[in-house]
């Protein structure tokens, strides 16, 4: 069975990247290693096209592929959030992989890999679908984590994340397998239907569902994995994993939660409430103490996997749109926390604790200005990005009746400004260490500058983009 | 011509401006700062002439959609309540970089930008008519103060500059779900809703719901100004500031919690502050009358200094909640005289320390003699903080304990014996400080004001006899603004409930 040429037309974003990403594998194998550069381009061509590409596409709410495939607008927002994503992580890594002497063009072909797998995941209205952009997204991740072959470390975290990865997975299945045999279908329409009147099949099998949404997302309590992994893995891979997997799995809670299962909100609302003021508590908390900065970012990705959780609960299109808008926020925040970073380095060696920071804001003050940016806008202070996304998730799940959602949400925002600014004074205090040295290039800064400029906008000039995200609404209604 | 936006954002203009100089000019740093400032002054002076003391409503509106889509506006405007501390901001903030001007030589850079964005921040805040942009506002204003304290702060800088955002943020925080759960009050349908605070004061929301937003709001306002017994961040934070980020601290921003007690606490919550009123006016004495013991008993002068803040700024509480209009408006003007007084007082010890790096009273005596101009300028400034007649203080505590009279006579005499108190403890701060055999250990350090340092004082005194002897011009524009707040709150009270004596 061939396909109609309408259905390969739908998913143009989808080719450009899986095309570019088998292009610069291939480069990689013919290149001679110190003339790999230009793959470096390859990746961020095809990126920009394919985000070109995806805003262009208009979109559909029917499916395509036999129900599989369906380009709506949460597809279309999610996957643009995806490919910012890429494009920053891409700037972010060339010159960490190249100073560490890493093989340019698989590590780039992996990324898109991975992107193509939450791209597929944002666009799936299907659950083998939705297992197939999973797989994608995820085995790329595991490869990544060990990327640095010779560092103990890194394999350490790559066999870990694989392991409890594999697991979440099997627990996914096993989820796809009881719903299948409850519903006799696959689709997220038998689903919808099903979902007025479940049957305890499948109730489990949404349980199990949720079990391996919840490891990739590293929501408490499927967390365990994400603070030695992001601590193992070499920096740019932690970077980009703490993102494009979010977004993944984001796309999954919002695709199977609030619209196949919209029925049952009253059911699965309370029980993603309390995962969501669990996860926030914990990873607040635990974000406190921490003196490895990938650590730190570690418990503060699982805080925020909380929030984003929040508009989750909050099962209506305004909460729906305030997951796309956090998820974008996030993007720029985070990965430019670990730009800031990646700009660092220990003798050669990533500057991974909070203590190498001391004082270099006197050294590169433009440097300890972004960073504060971008902590201000992980602690959710107006006037950046973070603060809008907060305060629209938290409008959202107040709307649907959660006041106490949004209240531990507030509060444990509260705690994370401690630790977040702690990260920003450090910078501004001490004498810096004779060890730290800069290694920033001109794609690090651009990054950092596009990150910033970012925070900035969504902080203060989001009518445009909030107008965009809030097309996502649209497939709930 | 969008005046009041250009005067919010005019200092980060400036600011930009400042990025640009090199580090190393830190004449120039500063230079720039202070011309921003003063135009943002010459501005708020136009805009305080202009201003018609007739209406009650908000002056020299801008209002456009900032998020549509949430209901989101950039409105600003200016009102009787507004004006006054919209003046003090802007009156402050030069001679709070003048005051640094001197004394902090390392950073400079930093520190003018902190400063400037601050002041944007603070204006912003005080003249904001939409829910939302007002706590952006009032959030933004933490980050500046965070670093003023952290970085160019005393020995305990870090622990105090955490305390103080960590407090004023959880306050706030439980505010922004109150401001949340407003808007989804205001209209069924997203389209319909708003943060417009007038149209939100017209709103009616029932007495269970009331009572939580309120208290909601109240917490943050009452950590901000501080109301006793949320007041333990304040000391810290007063005495590891730098002089500059203290006196901007007790001037300005403890104002913004009773700024806040009046531009929202009351108007959108009639019902509920008629019924904690009590409450808060209660817990205010005790703040005047612990504030004023405590000062009494510090041996650090400028802790004395922070605590008398929290004495002061009980009585400013008490007036708010008197819901009269002379105590409303004696309220009002009293937190400009505090920010003048206190911000005085901060403005000498910063001087005092610059010369001898202590803080303790036992250091010092007999300063009067090798400090001669410095005496008399103090002198003025501690009488008018403990409101001698003729002094900018006496009016303002006159008119709230006439107004808190009208309603409870109790509150109005345990209130003067605060006022008593802060006379003891500011006169026998100055004696021991200025009067006396010489104790200070480095005279030759001792030198008198230099010319910038007089400069500091020159406009506080003009104020404050201003204010003392002719209070029209301000009375007169907070009047028809006061009294539509205190009528609109006051025709909710029911004939029972009603306390009239």
């Amino acid at each position: 069975m061939t396909p109609p040429a309408i259905d390969l037309r739908s998913i143009i974003p989808e080719l450009v990247i899986a095309a570019t990403a088998m292009a610069t594998m291939v480069g990689g194998l013919f290149l001679p290693a110190g003339r790999q550069h230009p793959l470096r381009w390859l990746a961020a061509l095809g990126t920009v096209v394919a985000l070109g590409t995806t805003l262009a596409a208009g979109s559909s709410s029917s499916p395509a592929f036999a129900g599989m495939y369906v380009r709506d607008t949460l597809t279309r927002v999610l996957q643009a959030t995806a490919l910012v994503a890429v494009l920053l992580a891409q700037w972010l890594s060339g010159d960490y992989v190249e100073r560490m002497r890493l093989d340019i063009g698989e590590y780039h072909a992996l990324v898109l890999v991975a992107a193509l797998g939450a791209m597929l995941m944002a666009a799936s209205s299907d659950l083998i679908m939705l297992f197939l952009g999973l797989e994608t997204l995820s085995i790329p991740l595991y490869v990544l984590a060990a990327f640095a072959r010779t560092d103990p470390r890194s394999q350490e975290a790559g066999l870990k994340y694989f392991l409890l990865g594999a697991f979440g997975t099997a627990f996914f299945l096993y989820g796809i397998a009881l719903l299948f045999g409850a519903t006799g279908s696959t689709g997220f329409q038998a689903l919808a239907e099903q979902a007025h009147a479940p049957k305890t099949f499948f109730r489990a099998g949404v349980a199990l569902l949720t079990i391996g949404l919840a490891f990739k997302a590293a929501v408490v309590p499927f967390h365990f994995w994400a603070p030695d992994v992001y601590e193992g893995a070499p920096l740019p891979t932690t970077a980009y994993m703490s993102v494009i997997a979010k977004v993944g799995a984001f796309a999954a809670f919002v695709r199977v939660y609030m619209v196949a299962l919209a029925a049952l909100a009253a059911q699965w609302s309370t029980a993603l409430a309390a995962i969501s003021v669990l996860t926030m508590i914990v990873g607040n908390v635990a974000a406190l103490r921490q003196t490895s900065i990938k650590r730190l970012l570690a418990y503060s990705s699982i805080a925020h996997a909380g929030f984003i959780l929040t508009g989750v609960v909050a099962g209506s299109p305004a909460g729906a749109s305030a997951v796309a808008f956090y998820l974008l926020a996030y993007t720029f925040m985070t990965l430019g926390a670990f730009g800031v970073v990646l700009m660092l380095h220990r003798r050669g060696e990533e500057a991974d604790r909070i203590a190498d920071l001391t004082g270099l804001a006197w050294r590169a003050p433009a440097l300890g200005g972004a960073m504060t940016l971008f902590m201000v806008s992980l602690a959710g202070l107006p006037p950046t990005a973070g603060f809008l996304a907060k305060f629209y998730v938290f409008t959202a799940a107040l709307d649907a009746g959660q006041t106490g959602v949004a209240v531990f949400g507030v509060l444990t925002s509260v705690v994370s400004a401690y630790y977040y600014l702690r990260v920003a004074y450090t910078m501004f205090t001490g004498q810096p260490s004779e060890d730290v040295g800069f290694a920033g290039g001109r794609w690090v800064t651009a990054a950092l500058v596009a990150a910033s400029a970012g925070v900035l906008v969504l902080g203060i000039f989001p009518s445009r983009v909030t107008a965009f995200v809030q097309q996502v609404g649209q497939v709930l209604r | 011509m969008p005046v009041l936006s250009i005067l919010i954002f005019l200092p980060v203009a400036a600011a930009i401006v400042v990025v640009c100089i090199d580090r190393r000019k830190t004449d120039a740093l500063y230079g720039v700062g202070l011309a921003g400032t003063l135009a943002v002054l010459a501005l708020s002076a136009v805009v305080f002439f202009r201003f018609d003391p007739n209406q009650a409503a908000l002056q020299f509106v801008q209002r456009t959609a900032w998020i549509p889509s949430a209901g989101v506006s950039y409105y600003v405007g200016v009102d009787g309540i507004s004006l006054p501390l919209m003046m003090l901001t802007t009156v402050i903030m030069p001679l709070a970089l003048l005051s640094a001007w001197g004394s902090i030589a390392d950073r400079v850079k930093e520190f003018v930008l902190s400063m400037l964005v601050l002041e944007t921040a603070l204006l912003g805040t005080f003249l904001s008519a939409d829910l939302v942009l007002f706590y952006v506002f009032w959030e933004a204003v933490l980050i500046p103060m965070y670093f003023i304290i952290g970085l160019w702060g005393g020995p305990r800088r870090s622990y105090a500059a955490i305390k103080f955002i960590l407090y004023t943020m959880a306050g706030s925080a439980l505010m922004l779900v109150a401001i949340i759960t407003l808007y989804l009050h205001s209209g069924a349908q997203p389209g319909e809703r708003t943060f417009d605070l007038i149209r939100l004061g017209r709103l009616p929301v029932a007495m269970p719901l009331q009572a939580w937003l309120f208290g909601a709001f109240a917490l943050a306002f009452a950590i901000k100004v501080p109301v006793w017994p949320l007041h333990t961040w304040l000391p810290d934070a007063h005495v590891e500031a730098p002089t500059a980020g203290s006196v901007v601290l007790a001037a300005v921003l403890l104002k913004m919690g009773t700024y806040g007690f009046l531009r929202f606490l009351l108007p959108l919550f009639p019902q509920a502050a008629l019924q904690f009123a009590p409450l808060l006016s209660v817990l205010a004495i005790v703040g005047i009358l612990y504030g004023g013991i405590v000062s009494w008993a510090q041996p650090d002068v400028k802790r004395l200094v922070a605590m008398s803040s929290v004495s002061h700024l009980g009585l400013v509480t008490l007036g708010a909640f008197a819901l009269t209009v002379p105590a409303v408006q004696g309220s009002l003007l009293q937190m400009v005289n505090h920010g003048i007084s206190t911000g005085g007082l901060f403005l000498i010890v910063g001087v005092l320390y610059d010369r001898t790096h202590s803080r303790q009273l036992d250091d010092y005596g007999g300063v009067a003699a090798l400090m001669p101009r410095l005496a008399p300028i103090a002198l003025i400034v501690v009488l008018s903080s403990l409101a001698l007649p003729g002094t900018n203080g006496f009016v303002g505590e006159f008119l709230i304990l006439l107004g808190t009279f009208q309603t409870n006579p109790a509150y109005a005499a345990l209130a003067s014996s605060g006022v008593i108190l802060s006379a003891v403890y500011l006169l026998w701060m100055y004696q021991r400080v200025m009067q006396g055999p010489v104790a200070v250990k480095e005279r030759a350090r001792m030198t008198d004001l230099t010319r910038r340092e007089q400069w500091l004082f020159i406009p506080l005194i003009a104020l404050i006899f201003w204010i003392g002897v002719y209070p029209s011009p301000l009375l007169r524009r907070s009047e028809a603004s006061v009294r539509a707040l205190v009528e609109q709150v006051t025709s909710h009270q029911s004939p029972v409930t009603s306390y009239r004596p």
